[in-house]
């Protein structure tokens, strides 16, 4: 997914002038291609990232589209403040690229695992927050960033992520898509937890459950009527995420349902990273197992609320 | 000021001479099309020196007059701090320090790509020189030689809690410039002929950024507000201040 989002970036700036890459200290290789043909427009600024998010700004205000790229916790935590005034306020089209968010860096420990990057981009007026599944969604969101208004968080996976999305779904900012329609229970899902929803999915019809999965690749603007008309349809909701639960996908979600006027009351419950910071290594995929953000636990939750 | 009866006063008289001399003598702009692509960029990150920007710019003819006797009142487009998008003239919307060099650099890297011969200008200030940001800011300038920026600090060693030398001490801070890669001139910031000539002297060296020292009083000009903490930020101004402040500028004429 972070390749597809690199290799879009330099192949959105074949075709417009405008578009910059702004990187701090990556991975040396990184952007060859695109630092070679467009050198002007390649910058790698260093382990700077207040500096680089207003050096973005600026190029926005003069009409470039920069795209700033470095590891999520750095890119949104170190430079809040910036990315508030400089690009929020401004309402910039600077595209904030979020690599390895949630917990791909689990070897690296808590300094390296953005769990709240959501929440808080979420949180700054005129922020679009996007989270595709994997590589192939990648594409299809990256192709619509350059004339998208206004300033975009893009959180990235890592590499590898199993391909689960289809081209057959489209691919428009803002709306989620139905991936599988089940009447029995509604699923919400976001970035690659959508993988975990259609696995628990799969596990509830094999006991007679039948499950929707809705993937929520953007989690603003919320498209809360859309989930309000899938919830208004199912016996409960169950929303996952590689996130907080203070504040992403399912405090967005129960914001919605709470003020709704739904007929009926809808059991709902939020998986996700309970209000804390990781303290074991391992890997991503370990880590989520101990936060409880997996199959298994959607399909038991899912089980319960319907009991 | 009267019509609010707030305002940073001291902050604003500390700077008043150095945007004087910006906005008749160095800068390149046109009050009939603030957005006019060859304009020099002009970016007070100090934003909370913004009355003696308004007067300048309103002078300019960038807004009507009257705006100014509107000033942080709730139907008035200039605050407290200064607005882009809404005040004709503000490049930046700036309060929070240490985002205007970032934001001036980023400005500069777009005309030297472009190969444009417009010219940015950040005011910063000495209190907000203690933001990290700004000091990244002067390395990323330095790295791209941006002989196009211009930096005027506002060096009236006075912050909000006291001197800056007991806040964080700044010194020697032409030698942490020289050190980040600028050309350095120190001036009296107050004197018109001294800014203006070592303004038109810059780049200063053909490689890099420039940056002038302005050595400032804060307050200057008004006996009881010179050097005065209490006047670095004024609220509920009485008639007697706001009176006083106007017989001693008067006096000044």
């Amino acid at each position: 997914m972070r390749a597809a989002c690199q290799e879009m970036i330099y192949e959105l700036a074949k075709s417009d002038p405008r578009v910059f890459f702004i990187g701090s200290d990556l991975g040396s290789g990184t952007m060859e291609g695109f630092k070679s043909e467009f050198q002007g427009r390649f910058l790698m600024e260093g382990v700077s990232e207040a500096n680089i998010i207003g050096l973005a700004a600026g190029l926005a205000l003069e009409g470039k589209i920069p795209y700033v790229v470095t590891i999520a916790t750095f890119n949104t935590r170190r430079c809040f403040e910036q990315i508030a005034v400089d690009v929020c306020l401004h309402n910039l089209p600077v595209r904030i690229v979020g690599q390895g968010a949630g917990y791909v860096y689990a070897p690296l420990g808590p300094t390296h695992q953005a769990i709240e990057d959501i929440a808080i981009m979420r949180a700054l007026p005129n922020m679009t927050v996007v989270a595709p599944a994997d590589a192939d969604e990648m594409r299809r969101l990256m192709a619509q960033t350059a004339d998208w208004p206004g300033p975009i968080y893009i959180r990235v996976a890592k590499g590898g992520d199993q391909v689960v999305s289809s081209g057959d779904h489209g691919f428009q900012i803002g709306k989620p898509i139905l991936m599988r329609a089940g009447a029995d229970a509604l699923i919400l899902t976001t970035g690659i937890t959508l993988q975990i929803g259609l696995e628990a999915a799969k596990r509830l019809e094999g006991s007679g459950i039948q499950a929707s999965v809705l993937h929520v690749h953007t989690l603003k603007p919320f498209a809360g009527d859309e989930i309000l008309e899938a919830a208004s349809r199912a016996r409960c909701v169950v929303s996952v995420e590689e996130h907080t639960v203070v504040g992403g996908l399912g405090s967005a979600a129960a914001e919605a349902l709470a003020e709704a006027r739904l007929d009926r009351a809808v059991p709902f419950r939020r998986i996700g990273i309970p209000d804390v910071f990781a303290h074991e290594y391992g890997s991503q995929a370990s880590i989520m197992a101990t936060m409880g953000i997996t199959a298994e636990r959607v399909t038991a939750v899912v089980a319960e609320l319907l009991d | 000021m009267a019509a609010s009866r707030r305002g940073h006063v001291g902050s604003a008289f500390s700077l008043v001479e150095i945007l004087r001399v910006l906005y008749d003598h160095v800068l390149r702009f046109d009050p009939k099309r603030p957005n006019w692509h060859e304009r020099d960029r002009f970016i007070l990150s100090k934003g909370h020196g913004c009355l003696a920007l308004y007067v300048l710019l309103a002078e300019k003819g960038f807004f009507p007059d009257r705006e100014l006797g509107r000033f942080c009142l709730s139907d008035g487009i200039l605050g407290g701090h200064p607005e882009y998008g809404r005040v004709p003239g503000i490049e930046l919307s700036t309060g929070s320090l240490g985002h205007g060099l970032p934001v001036g650099v980023g400005m500069a890297i777009n005309a030297k790509y472009e190969n444009a011969t417009h010219r940015v200008f950040v005011v910063i200030g000495d209190g907000e020189s203690n933001e990290g940001s700004v000091w990244e800011a002067a390395l990323c300038a330095s790295k791209h030689r941006l002989t196009n920026l211009t930096v005027l600090v506002d060096y009236n060693k006075q912050q909000s809690y006291g001197a800056t030398s007991d806040v964080l001490e700044l010194e020697p801070l032409a030698d942490k410039w020289k050190s980040f890669g600028f050309a350095v001139r120190e001036v009296d910031g107050h004197d018109i002929q001294e800014l203006s000539a070592t303004l038109s002297g810059v780049p200063f060296n053909p490689d890099s950024p420039s940056v002038i020292i302005c050595h400032t009083i804060k307050g200057r000009g008004v006996p009881f507000v010179e050097g005065n903490l209490s006047w670095h930020h004024k609220n509920r101004l009485t008639d007697q201040e706001i009176n006083e402040l106007i017989s001693a500028l008067e006096a000044q004429q």
